[in-house]
C-alpha cells in the first residue's frame, strides 16, 4: 500500500479544517473517544451541529480564536490508501508554517470560497503550490451550499483559477464543487450538484497517480554517518550511512565523491543484514566503496556519468520566513542534504509581488517575501536544479544569532 | 517503476532510519528515551538498523518513577544485555529524597506529572542536547503539531507557537547554549503502523501488552491493575479480569482493557476493530481538552 501526503491550502474560513473533519468523519476514521470529546466540546456551529474543525485545531490558542495556527497531521487510511494530511494555517502571518507542510507533500487541495472566488491567499498559495514543485493540484470549491449548488459560480470560478494557474505555471489542475460543511462530494458524491460528473474528493485522492517516479533522476547518496564499528573483527569495515534521495544505485556502479571529486566504485550495499545488489531513492542504505577514500558527512555520493552542479555561487528562489527581514551583509548558514556552511545573499534579483505576480525591485526582504538571490558559500554546494530533482535541489537558511530556519532555498542554476 | 515504490512499512522505516542518523550527525550528546513501551522498543530497533555493526551513538535513558510494572523493567534489562548498549536511569524517587518535588495524595495520586523534573534534571546532569523519542502525532492533538525536531528552551519549554518551519528533510538542529532538541523519528507513524512493524520484525515485546488475567479495580469507568502503588479506600473492589494494556505507562496512571488477544495477529485484529483511541486509555489526558499540551509546554515528553 502506498502513502499520498496532502495539504490543504486556502485563505482564512474557507474551509479546511472543516473540509479534514469532514472526510476523517465520513470515512469513519474518528474513534469513539474522540467522537466524544467533539460531541461534548462546547464549541458549535451557528445551527448546533459539531463543528467538526476542533478535530485538527489542536492548539489552545487556535480552539480560542477558532483559527488554524500552525500545521497539524492527521492520517487515515482507506481500502486503498494511506493518507497523511497536513492542515496549513491560512493566515499570511503563518505562511512559513503553510510552507512547512507543503514541502513534503505530493498534492495539494487549494480550497476556494465560492462567495469570494479567486482572491489574494488563493493566488498567494498556488504560487508557493508551483514554486515548491508539488505534482498535483486539485481545487475544491466550496461552501456551493451558500450559493444554491449554483453551476454559472462554479463555472466562473474555475475559468478565472484556469488563468491563475497558466500563470503561476501549475499544470493539470482538477475542480470539485464541495460543501464540506454539509458534506457533499466530499467522500460521497452530491445529490445537490448533479450537474458535476467527476469524482468525489476521497475517490479522486484514493485513484490519482502519485507514482512520480524519483527513480528516472540521477543517482545521489548524501553521506549522513559513517559506520565505523573499530572492533577487532571488524577493523577495516567501513560503511557510509545514509538514504538515496534520488535515482539508483548498484553494486559495481562507479560513483564519485562531490565535493572533492575522488571516484570508486560501489563493493556492497547493506540494508541491516541484507545485502541487496540494487537500493533505489527512499532507501535507507549503507553503502561500501572499494577504495579507501576519505569520506565523511556532508559530502555527496553521485552516479559518475551524471554528476550534479557544483558551485559556490548559486541562483536560487527564496521564500522568507523570519520577522527580522533578510540582511545581505550578514554571514548565514545554509543547511543542504547533510552539508551546513556559511553563506552571504549577495544579490537581491527582484521579489515577487503576490498580488500581482509582477516582479519587483526593491531590496528588502521581508517575512513572507518570496523572490530570487544570488547566494554565495564558504564551500561548494553538489546541487540539481529544485525544478528537476526537487530532493537535491532545496536548502534552507538559518540565521546564525538565532539559530533559527529563516528562509528556504529552490536552488536554480550556476550564478556566473 | 512498481519495483521502485517502497511499501508504506518500508517507507516509515527509512525515514525513521534518516532521522536517527541526523542525530547521530548533528548533536554531541544525543540520549535515547526508552520507556519500555512498545514505541520505545520499536525505536530501538530502528537505532540496530541505523547503526549496525556499530554501536548506538547514544545511551538509553529511562526515566523510572519507580511505579512501573515489574514486567516493563525486566524487559528493559534483558533487551539492554542483549543489545550491549548503555542504559541510564534517572529515578523519580531520588528527585522525591532531595525535595525536588512532593509525591501527590489522594486517590488519584500518580508520579506521572512528577516525572517531568527528573527528566529534566537528568537531561542537565549528562548535558543532553538531544533526546530522541517514541511520540506519534497520531496520538493527540497537540502531538499532531510538533515538528520532527523540536527545539526546547532552557526550562524544557515547548513554545507551540513559534515553532522553526521545517522544510523536506532537512532538519535543522541548531541550538544555544543550555537548549535541547526533543526528536520524534516516528512522528508519522500510526498505533497501526508500529504493531505491524513489531509483526514483521518479530519483536518481542513485556508480556503486559498481551491478554492475562490479573487483579484489577474500576476508576471513572477504566479498568486499573490493583497495585501497591494504588491509593485504594473501602469502595475499591478488587476483580480478577482478563485483560491486556494498550500502553505502558505508571500503574497508577494507565488503564487495561478487556481483551483476550494472546498473540500479535489478535492485537492487530482487535485494534483494526477498535474505535478507542489507545491516549483514551490513559487517565492523564483526561484532565482537560488542553492537557497534553500544558504539560508538553512544562517540559513533559
Ligand atoms: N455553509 C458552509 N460553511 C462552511 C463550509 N465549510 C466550512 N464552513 C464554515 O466556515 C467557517 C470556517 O471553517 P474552517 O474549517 O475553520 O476554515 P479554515 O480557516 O479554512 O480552516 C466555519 O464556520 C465553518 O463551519 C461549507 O461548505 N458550507
Ligand atoms: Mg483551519
Amino acid at each position: 500500500m502506498e502513502i499520498l501526503k496532502f495539504i490543504t491550502a486556502g485563505s482564512v474560513d474557507d474551509g479546511k479544517s472543516t473540509l479534514i473533519g469532514r472526510l476523517l468523519y465520513d470515512s469513519e476514521s474518528i474513534l469513539l473517544d474522540q467522537l466524544e470529546a467533539l460531541h461534548s466540546s462546547n464549541r458549535k456551529n451557528d445551527d448546533g451541529t459539531i463543528d467538526l474543525a476542533i478535530l485538527t485545531d489542536g492548539l489552545k490558542a487556535e480552539r480560542e480564536q477558532g483559527i488554524t495556527i500552525d500545521v497539524a497531521y492527521k492520517y487515515f487510511q482507506t481500502e486503498k490508501r494511506k493518507f497523511i494530511i497536513a492542515d496549513t494555517p491560512g493566515h499570511t502571518q503563518y505562511t512559513r508554517n503553510m510552507v512547512t507542510g507543503a514541502s513534503n507533500a505530493n498534492l495539494a487541495i487549494i480550497l476556494i470560497d465560492a462567495r469570494k472566488g479567486v482572491i489574494e491567499q488563493t493566488i498567494r498559495h498556488s504560487f508557493l503550490v508551483s514554486l515548491l514543485g508539488l505534482p498535483k493540484v486539485v481545487v475544491c470549491v466550496n461552501k456551493m451550499d451558500m450559493v444554491d449548488f449554483s453551476e454559472e459560480v462554479y463555472n466562473d470560478i474555475v475559468k478565472n483559477y484556469q488563468a491563475l494557474a497558466v500563470k503561476v505555471g501549475l499544470k493539470n489542475v482538477v475542480f470539485i464543487p464541495v460543501s464540506a460543511l454539509k458534506g457533499d462530494n466530499i467522500v460521497n458524491k452530491s445529490t445537490n450538484i448533479n450537474w458535476y460528473h467527476g469524482k468525489s474528493l476521497l475517490d479522486y485522492l484514493e485513484t490519482v497517480e502519485i507514482n512520480i517516479d524519483d527513480t528516472i533522476a540521477h543517482a545521489r547518496f548524501p553521506v549522513q554517518w559513517v559506520v565505523r564499528p573499530q572492533t577487532d573483527e571488524l577493523h577495516d569495515y567501513r560503511g557510509y550511512a545514509g538514504r538515496i534521495s534520488s535515482g539508483s544505485f548498484r553494486v559495481n556502479d562507479k560513483v564519485t565523491v562531490l565535493p572533492s571529486g575522488f571516484s570508486s566504485t560501489v563493493s556492497k550495499i547493506e540494508v541491516f543484514d541484507k545485502e541487496p545488489e540494487e537500493a533505489f531513492a527512499g532507501m535507507s542504505v549503507t553503502v561500501h566503496l572499494k577504495d579507501n577514500i576519505d569520506i565523511s558527512r556532508g559530502d555527496i555520493l553521485v552516479n559518475t556519468d551524471y554528476q550534479p552542479q557544483l558551485s559556490q555561487v548559486i541562483e536560487a528562489d527564496l521564500c522568507w520566513m523570519d520577522t527580522r527581514a533578510l540582511d545581505t551583509s550578514h554571514t548565514y548558514f545554509i543547511q543542504h542534504n547533510s552539508k551546513v556552511t556559511r553563506c552571504r545573499i549577495q544579490e537581491v534579483l527582484h521579489k515577487v509581488n503576490i498580488n500581482t505576480l509582477e516582479k519587483e525591485y526593491d531590496e528588502d526582504f521581508k517575512l513572507n517575501d518570496i523572490g530570487r538571490i544570488i547566494i554565495k558559500t564558504a564551500d561548494p554546494l553538489a546541487f540539481d536544479p529544485y525544478q528537476v530533482n526537487k530532493a537535491n535541489g532545496g536548502a534552507i537558511i538559518i540565521d546564525s544569532r538565532t539559530n533559527v530556519t529563516v528562509g528556504a532555498l529552490m536552488l536554480r542554476a550556476v550564478a556566473d | 517503476m512498481s519495483k521502485h515504490q517502497l511499501d508504506y512499512l518500508d517507507e516509515l522505516e527509512a525515514e525513521a532510519i534518516y532521522i536517527l542518523r541526523e542525530v547521530a550527525g548533528q548533536f554531541e550528546r544525543p540520549a535515547l528515551l526508552f520507556s519500555g513501551g512498545k514505541d520505545s522498543i520499536t525505536l530501538v530497533r530502528l537505532a540496530e538498523k541505523a547503526f549496525r555493526p556499530g554501536k548506538f551513538p547514544f545511551p538509553l535513558v529511562h526515566i523510572d518513577t519507580g511505579h512501573n510494572f515489574i514486567e516493563t523493567i525486566e524487559y528493559r534489562d534483558n533487551m539492554v544485555k542483549r543489545l550491549g548498549e548503555k542504559l541510564i536511569v534517572g529515578n523519580v524517587q531520588d528527585s522525591i529524597d532531595q525535595g525536588k518535588v512532593v509525591e501527590q495524595k489522594g486517590k488519584n495520586a500518580s508520579r506521572n506529572a512528577l516525572q517531568t523534573v527528573t527528566l529534566l534534571d537528568t537531561i542537565a546532569e549528562h548535558k543532553f542536547d538531544a533526546c530522541i523519542g517514541g511520540a506519534r502525532r497520531d496520538e493527540e492533538k497537540a502531538r499532531a503539531k510538533e515538528r520532527i525536531f523540536s527545539v526546547r528552551d532552557e526550562f524544557g519549554q515547548w513554545d507551540p507557537k513559534r515553532q522553526r518551519p521545517e522544510l523536506w528533510n532537512i532538519y535543522n538542529g541548531k541550538i544555544h547554549k543550555g537548549e535541547n532538541v526533543r526528536v520524534f523519528p516516528i512522528s508519522n507513524w500510526t498505533e497501526l503502523d508500529v504493531w505491524n512493524y513489531i509483526r514483521r520484525e518479530k519483536m518481542e515485546l513485556p508480556s503486559i501488552y498481551f491478554a492475562h488475567e490479573r487483579d484489577c479495580i474500576t476508576r471513572g469507568g477504566q479498568l486499573m491493575a490493583a497495585s501497591p502503588f494504588l491509593n485504594m479506600d473501602e469502595e475499591d473492589v478488587i476483580e480478577r479480569r482478563n485483560v491486556r494494556f494498550r500502553t505502558v505507562g505508571d500503574m497508577t496512571c494507565t488503564a487495561a482493557v478487556e481483551s483476550y488477544a494472546y498473540e500479535i495477529d489478535d492485537i492487530i485484529d482487535e485494534i483494526s476493530a477498535s474505535k478507542i483511541s489507545e491516549r483514551g486509555a490513559r487517565m492523564d489526558d483526561k484532565v482537560s481538552e488542553a492537557a497534553m499540551e500544558d504539560r508538553k509546554k512544562g517540559g513533559y515528553f
